[in-house]
């Protein structure tokens, strides 16, 4: 019934959702504030959804603000910028602003406070051929700047054929303590809208809509004014303030009433969704040749002075800490991203990277330590609270008891970890946290899964080789032997022929000769010798008679 | 009586020939029981369980000659997934066989290696590039962690490094719900 009443306002209300407390008033007072260059910047080449870039300078290389420090690797990664002109000072492992809490590969760069720029070039985006503007923003380094990082040349790839017939922007940021989108909003909506003017080209979009929460209203406002001065048509539509309407499929659901099948991309419906401070990146690109630099970033919680501030990429979380008056006593953690979806910092000495939205000073009268889990009473609160229409209950069974494969039929992998379910869980059963886990230990067990095949494959490749070398040996003996048989056959015969040739010679030679002394003889002689015969055969015949 | 005789061995002889029929058409080559439990163990070719790999040792269950707990790298995972295949009683893995490691990666100390080949030709999956008198090494997202490249290295140059966790193959952990006693949670 709720769902009908908004459709009078052609609004669409999605399923669930809670309403976290807010607090975005306290960083809302004061407007974005510059940081001061700090006097180290740690660059982590991990700061977007991907491969890791590939480093391009050297220890020691002076670098140019602007310049090229990591290119990006493979389809889908990022580039990284030097923020400043400096030294590159180190290129090692430090830790990052990473839930794990281990370091990574980093650039430590030196700035020598001069700020120079490297030769900037500015395109002229509208006479200029899509294709080549997205192939240029691959060495932008610009990704979504709402959290996800995701590289945005990917989401804006045009083969040509865009079917994307709406662009959404996303100005809802409907996580209680971030306001960096809100204070952009205010203060650079001309930027913003001149960043959908660019997206809107590069797309090909015929509508392009703005949502934002209605708990902005300033910020809409700021929008509205600068949408009227654009070229092009761009709507302004204030969406009722429910956690997490700022999920890029759940505002796709609020403002068109387009449900995004699980299975598919939102571009398979024609819907693409960039943050607002995305499509200002792209902007700077395009306008001044400025790739991803620095970002707004919102310190609130428990620090003096909450605020926003424009931070360069790397810069620590305490330097942007000190910035905001520092944190007040009792702070003892520090969240990055909101207190739904962010995480604890492992160190205040981390850097602030593309992905870097809000840091929260986490103190027990702000985030009291949750009560105790208890049994799970199958109350299906978590069910109804869950945007995504999973059940959120089913999916704790199983992955509490490593029964994966019928988490993963449970659409575990729709679950966007947004936290509903266990802000109402009356149990306070830490669910998301079960989520994530499974979800880990699956991914483990597919990369395991493909890197057995690859083993077999390689496997049954040796063996068929072995196999192979042998049969080619063996038929190489045998050609061998054969060929020696056949040359000893030859032979053979040969010898036989050349025996029997031998054999005939002799016996000719034995038939011809006879005895010689009894041929030639003279007459008298013969007949003495037949005398002598004949005498002897008397002689032998007496001895027989004897 | 002669008429349902009649149908009966029409019926017998209709089926005989659909049944035969399929069995030429629909004929099934190699044994799909030995590509399933083929597709559940760990191709590491380790030749831990007693036969020269993978295949063969699938091939032997197949055939009840084998156990289905002779697989240390497939661990007790490994072992319950075959137990689920057979339709057998799950068993602990038989120690005799080697007990489950955590995933390693061979590496060649270069500068001790004297290119002797032996090691890539005991290498079951090809992941050691290297020829007679050059340096070998190993190619680390090849290598399944067998081990049996150590045996006929006659220098003892390679060892086996286990893989460490880093940003990119790290996992999120089970949750840990610590137990308090009553008088810390009233402390607190």
């Amino acid at each position: 019934m709720i769902s009908n009443l908004l459709n009078l306002t052609g609004l669409f209300k999605f399923h669930g959702g809670v309403h976290p407390p807010e607090h975005k008033l306290e960083s809302t007072t004061a407007p974005i504030r510059v940081i001061a260059m700090p006097a180290t910047l740690v660059l982590p080449l991990r700061q977007h959804v991907g491969n890791l870039p590939k480093i391009r300078v050297q220890v020691g290389d002076r670098v140019l603000k602007g310049q090229l420090l990591a290119e990006a690797e493979g389809s889908v990664s990022a580039a990284v910028h030097a923020p400043t002109s400096g030294v590159v000072m180190s290129i090692e492992e430090q830790l990052i602003p990473h839930p794990s809490g281990l370091p990574d590969i980093c650039i430590t760069l030196q700035p020598d406070g001069e700020d120079r720029w490297i030769a900037r070039k500015s395109v002229n985006w509208r006479e200029t051929d899509r294709q080549v503007l997205v192939a240029s923003l691959r060495e932008s380094g610009v990704v979504g700047m709402g959290g996800a990082a995701f590289p945005t040349q990917i989401k804006l790839r045009p083969n040509g054929k865009s079917s994307v017939h709406t662009l959404i922007i996303n100005g809802a940021e409907c996580e209680p303590y971030i306001t960096c989108d809100d204070l952009l909003m205010r203060e650079r909506a001309n930027e913003i809208v001149k960043g959908i003017e660019v997206a809107q080209y590069l797309l090909g979009a015929e509508r392009c809509i703005v949502g934002v929460e209605d708990n902005k209203p300033e910020a809409a406002a700021a929008m509205r004014d600068a949408a009227a001065k654009s070229a092009i048509k761009i709507e302004v539509e204030v969406v009722p303030t429910l956690y997490p309407s700022g999920d890029a499929r759940r505002l796709i659901h609020i403002v068109t009433g387009i449900e995004v099948p699980s299975d598919k991309r939102s571009t398979d419906v024609g819907v693409q969704v960039f943050n607002v401070a995305t499509v200002t990146a792209v902007y700077r690109y395009f306008e001044f040749g400025e790739p991803a630099l620095s970002r707004i970033v919102t310190v609130t919680g428990n620090v003096r002075q909450p605020g926003n501030f424009e931070v360069p990429f790397g810069t620590s979380v305490s330097r942007l800490l000190e910035a905001a008056g520092g944190s007040l006593p009792g702070t003892h953690d520090l969240v990055m991203g909101g207190p739904m979806m962010g995480f604890s910092l492992p160190s205040s000495a981390v850097p602030v990277t593309k992905a870097t939205n809000c840091i929260i000073a986490g103190a027990p009268e702000l985030f009291p330590p949750p009560p105790p889990a208890m049994p799970c009473i199958r109350c299906a609160r978590c069910a109804d609270a869950c945007p995504v229409s999973l059940q959120p209950q089913d999916l704790y069974w199983f992955s509490k008891s490593d029964n994966f494969e019928k988490a993963r039929d449970y659409k575990l992998f729709d679950c966007i970890e947004c936290g509903c379910c266990s802000y109402v869980c009356p149990s306070h059963i830490p669910l998301v946290q079960y989520y994530r886990y499974a979800k880990s230990e699956i991914l483990a067990a597919d990369r395991a899964k493909q890197a057995a095949n690859l083993a077999r494959e390689r496997n049954d490749f040796r063996l068929a080789r072995i196999e192979r070398e042998k049969q080619e040996r063996a038929a190489k003996h045998a050609a061998k032997a054969g060929g020696a048989k056949a040359e000893a056959g030859v032979d053979d015969d040969a010898k036989k022929a050349a025996i029997a040739a031998a054999m005939a010679r002799a016996q000719a030679q034995k038939a011809e000769v006879v005895p010689q002394n009894t041929t030639d003889l003279p007459a008298a002689v013969q007949n003495e010798i037949a005398e002598i015969d004949a005498r002897r055969g008397d002689v032998l015949e007496e001895k027989q008679d004897n | 009586m002669l008429i349902a005789l009649l149908v009966m061995i029409g019926l017998a002889l209709l089926l005989g020939i659909v049944l035969g029929y399929s069995a030429l058409k629909f004929k099934v080559e190699g044994d799909p029981l030995v590509d399933k439990i083929d597709a559940i163990l760990p191709q590491t070719q380790c030749g831990q369980c007693g036969y020269p790999g993978c295949k063969p040792y699938a091939t032997a269950i197949a055939n009840g000659e084998a156990d289905i707990n002779q697989c240390p790298p497939g661990g007790e995972p490994g072992m319950l997934a075959l137990a689920d295949l057979l339709g057998v009683e799950p068993k602990p893995l038989n120690a005799e066989h080697g007990l489950p490691k955590p995933k390693a990666v061979a590496f060649i100390d270069e500068n001790t290696c004297i290119g002797c080949t032996l090691c890539i030709q005991a290498c079951p999956v090809d992941a050691i590039l290297g020829a007679a008198k050059q340096m070998h090494t190993i190619i680390a997202s090849e290598c399944t962690g067998c081990e049996l490249c150590l045996a006929p290295c006659p220098v003892d140059c390679i060892t086996m490094e286990v893989i460490p966790e880093k940003v990119g193959n790290w996992k999120w952990r089970y949750p840990v719900i610590e137990i308090k006693t009553v008088d810390e949670m009233k402390a607190a």
